[in-house]
């Protein structure tokens, strides 16, 4: 019965989907505002109605209902609840109902909160998010029925793999369809805004929020679901270049670059091409990446229920949404009046730069991901693309981003000279070179010398920045904390995701030049060390969890000499499933994560252990959530809440200028 | 000073420039439209019914037998390349025990890219559905058999010639759709 309830909204949630992509595009034509006020109404009965089948697929899999097949394959009666419940987006069918759940939300958000919004343009908008929903939706129902029942249905269900039963997993798959779903609402917008032919900074301030909640969204996904791969796959690995990472990855670095761009139509009305093309350049990866994970032409590690009926399918919405939308840009584009002109030396050319920069490395990680099917498709020979690759290719375009991102700031709208913006980089430039150099002879490591002098440059230059923002030491001190306490929001924000780059940048280079590990076969009393820490095996005792059977290995941690206390590491065994989990016995610290596993039992009286030395491994999750704790404080500025857009003054920075100059 | 400065954002791009995006969009959904028509778990035409390449392989640990190219002569087996690095690996592994149990085929296991220790643990964690299993550390054997990833499983005949490969985890449907009635097939044939 919740079956076919389920099934029955889902139609109903394609024809309103359909309504909504067609009244009010007609009525925006005709101008009658009865005929464009359907949107509304049908972009909220649409969510409401995913949002129930979305229910009725949680509860079937809450109360186990096997004689629907999703369930039956892939829940079982004796997982937790919690897991039960999570299962229901762990699959393709259900996975596919979130994301276009997803969708309607956007959607319907814009119904309700975009009441500033101009009429025509709001209807225009919603057709073509109902638009993507139709297909979407029509995909669902035609190859991906999460409600196709099973006859008859089994007594028990088998999926339970331990490996995917993880809170880290439950949360990562929704966060990201947050993030590069949610970028449907820019690609809506630049649509209707080609077909209205207007682009101001009003538009800009519209469609800004919304670009910076997904891609907060996304950042949070990304980051959650590297910290996920650290700990339960125990490989100790943050980072793997898998082409389903690679998925969510591309959305984000183009995201950015859209981020920074439509913050230069905001202010200056310039770049306004360029952020219309980003924005329907960064739904398309979002597209692409769907079409990657879901059609199999790509094997990955992550390749689960592949379908080439749905890649074509998927293929064919390519082909309809970013093949008709770039179309229109190109007929359009000409039409959209531009902004007032910038010098290349500006606040608006070292966006433009690093926007460059991020196209280039968006175009490296799509190179390296579709290489093989390229290769495939010219030769017929299968190859694979590693880590290797990126490392060359995306590492040094990072370093160039770091050392514009450092300077941007600095810049004056519009037109600035270089003697001017380099003035206030010789503290950070001196800085980063000297502990650039130190890092690289100290640390043995040239990389790593790069990698954390362009970080120190970034972050020096952030302090420099705060301190001549805030006349620090030129007026009294309380008359600065003053001038920092009416900072906009959105400066603290970009504060915090800039310093995150630069963490990010720091974990990522130590954790790659320097992290060390030794396996050894250990009894009770032995010892191992490693970068100056001692383990030694202290206990080992069996217990029994709900339903499992665990071992535990006790070591005690010594530092040079001194007692450190302990570590703990587990694994664990599931008699339903006859398998095994490591539960790797992890010590976070700021400076270097300790990291401990075990492989065999006590089978000929002893384990064979392996210790990792992983040195600032948390600053690339912390550095992370800061760049998403940034984005999101950004957005409760008031400058979003707001409804009439006014106007910037141009000159915004240029006290800084006065003082240098 | 600003009003002499170079305008770039004035100057106007030539009106074709606005055909790149949409030409570079038709080049990539071009590839994905013939990388859709081929399998990737396809082999190159090249290898079928070839026979395997010599090989011997490292040990995975002293209670795991090495596996020897003359190991899979005889009966119709199932080589399965995987790796402890490797997630598929992991969802393909019940179905591989599965085999294992029902006695239907003996499977051979290539450790690729690996190192003995994490591979021992790897089976132990997950369980050994091997006859027996050797370690390819440095992709002796994968490069000779054409392998582009993992998981990925070749069906080999008594004589030891390769008659189907099988890219990406197998899964019941492909176990019970593809591999068994070629399994069947083959056995029938040879006897």
């Amino acid at each position: 019965m919740i079956g076919e309830a389920g099934l029955f909204c889902l139609i109903l949630a394609l024809t309103t989907a359909l309504v909504q992509a067609t009244i009010p595009m007609w009525g925006a034509y005709v101008r009658r505002p009865r005929l464009m006020a359907v949107a509304d109404s049908a972009a909220i009965v649409q969510f409401v109605l995913l949002a129930i089948a979305f229910g009725c697929l949680v509860t079937a899999f809450a109360q186990s209902d096997f004689s629907l097949k999703v369930v039956a394959a892939n829940s079982h009666t004796m997982k937790p609840l919690f897991y039960k419940v999570t299962a229901a987006w762990g699959q393709h069918e259900g996975s596919m109902l979130l994301w276009v759940l997803v969708l309607a939300l956007f959607g319907a958000a814009v119904a309700v909160f975009g009441t500033n919004l101009p009429a025509t343009f709001k209807a225009r908008t919603l057709a073509i998010q109902g638009l993507i929903g139709v297909a979407f939706l029509a995909f669902i129902i035609f190859t991906s029925n999460p409600f196709a029942r099973l006859n008859p249905a089994p007594f028990e269900g088998n999926g339970f793999n331990p490996l995917l039963q993880d809170p880290g997993l439950a949360f990562h798959p929704p966060m990201l369809y947050l993030g590069y779903v949610g970028f449907s609402i820019a690609y809506s917008f630049s649509v209707a805004a080609l077909i209205e032919g207007r682009v101001d900074a009003a538009w800009a301030r519209w469609v800004r929020p919304w670009v910076l909640a997904s891609w907060c969204f996304l950042t949070i996904g990304i980051t959650a679901g590297s910290l996920w791969a650290y700990y339960e796959l125990g490989w100790g690995g943050w980072w793997f270049w898998d082409p389903v990472e690679n998925a969510s990855f591309m959305p984000w670095l183009i995201g950015t670059a859209l981020l920074h761009s439509a913050l230069v139509v905001e202010r200056r009305h310039a770049l306004v091409n360029w952020t219309l093309l980003l924005s329907i350049l960064t739904f398309t990866l979002s597209l692409i990446g769907t079409f990657l994970v879901r059609s199999g032409v790509l094997t990955s590690v992550h390749a689960f229920a592949v379908d080439p009926a749905r890649g074509v399918f998927i293929l064919a919405m390519i082909l309809l949404a970013s093949g008709g939308a770039l179309a229109l840009y190109a007929v359009r584009s000409g039409a959209v009046k531009q902004g007032p002109p910038f010098a290349g030396v500006s606040r608006e050319g070292g966006i433009l730069a690093n926007n460059l920069l991020l196209l280039c490395a968006t175009a490296v990680v799509f190179l390296g991901t579709f290489y093989p099917l390229i290769i495939d498709a010219l030769t017929h020979d299968k190859i694979s693309v590693g880590p290797p690759y990126f490392d060359m290719t995306f590492a040094p375009l990072m370093l160039v981003v770091a050392a514009i991102m450092a300077v941007g700031p600095f810049l004056r709208w519009r037109s600035d000279s270089l003697r001017a913006a380099s003035a206030p980089m010789r503290i950070p430039g001196v800085a980063a070179i000297l502990i650039g150099s130190l890092v690289a002879i100290f640390g043995k490591s040239l990389p790593a010398g790069l990698g954390i002098g362009f970080a120190t440059f970034v972050i020096i230059g952030l302090i420099v920045w705060l301190v001549k923002r805030t006349r620090l030491g030129q007026i009294p001190f309380a008359r600065s904390v003053f001038l920092a306490a009416a900072f906009p929001r959105a400066t603290w924000g970009f504060l915090s995701a800039h310093l995150g780059f630069a963490v990010v940048m720091i974990g990522a280079t130590a954790m790659t030049a320097w992290q060390s590990e030794t396996v050894s076969f250990m009894k009770i009393g032995d010892t191992i060390s490693l970068s100056g820490y001692e383990l030694s095996l202290n206990s080992a005792t069996i217990s029994n969890g709900p339903n499992y059977q665990a071992e535990q290995l006790v070591f005690a941690v010594s530092h040079h000499g001194h007692p450190d206390g302990s570590l703990e590491t587990e694994r664990r065994y599931y008699p339903e499933r006859d398998s095994f989990t490591t539960e790797a016995g992890i010590r976070p610290g700021v400076f270097a994560n300790l990291y401990v596993a075990y492989g065999e039992s006590g089978r000929i009286d002893g384990y064979t252990v392996r210790f990792n030395h992983h040195p600032f491994a948390m600053w690339i999750w912390t550095g992370g959530f800061m760049i998403a704790g940034g984005g999101l404080f950004s957005l409760t500025d008031r400058r979003f809440r707001i409804s009439a857009p006014h106007k910037i003054r141009a000159d915004r920075g240029t006290p800084i200028q006065s003082e240098v100059a | 000073m600003a009003e002499h400065a170079q305008d770039t954002g004035s100057r106007k791009l030539p009106r074709w420039t606005a055909l790149i995006p949409v030409g570079m969009l038709a080049i990539v959904l071009g590839f994905f439209a013939i990388g859709l028509t081929k399998d990737p778990h396809a082999l190159p035409t090249m290898m079928i019914d070839r026979p395997v390449p010599e090989f011997e392989l490292e040990p995975l640990g002293h209670e795991l037998p090495l596996l020897k190219f003359e190991d899979t002569k005889g009966e119709v087996a199932l080589v399965n390349v995987f790796g402890s690095w490797c997630v598929s690996c992991v969802a393909e592994h019940p179905e591989l025990m599965e085999i294992s149990s029902s006695g239907t085929i003996a499977i051979y296991g290539v450790d690729w890219r690996d190192t003995a220790f994490e591979g021992r643990s790897w089976l132990e964690r997950y369980g050994n559905p091997y006859k027996k299993v050797g370690l390819d550390a440095d992709s002796k054997l994968a490069i000779d058999l054409g392998v582009s990833g993992a998981p990925e499983s070749f069906v080999v005949d008594a004589d030891g010639r390769i008659r189907y490969k099988h890219i990406g985890p197998i899964t019941p449907e492909v176990w019970n759709e593809t591999l068994l009635p070629l399994i069947r097939e083959i056995e029938m044939g040879e006897q």
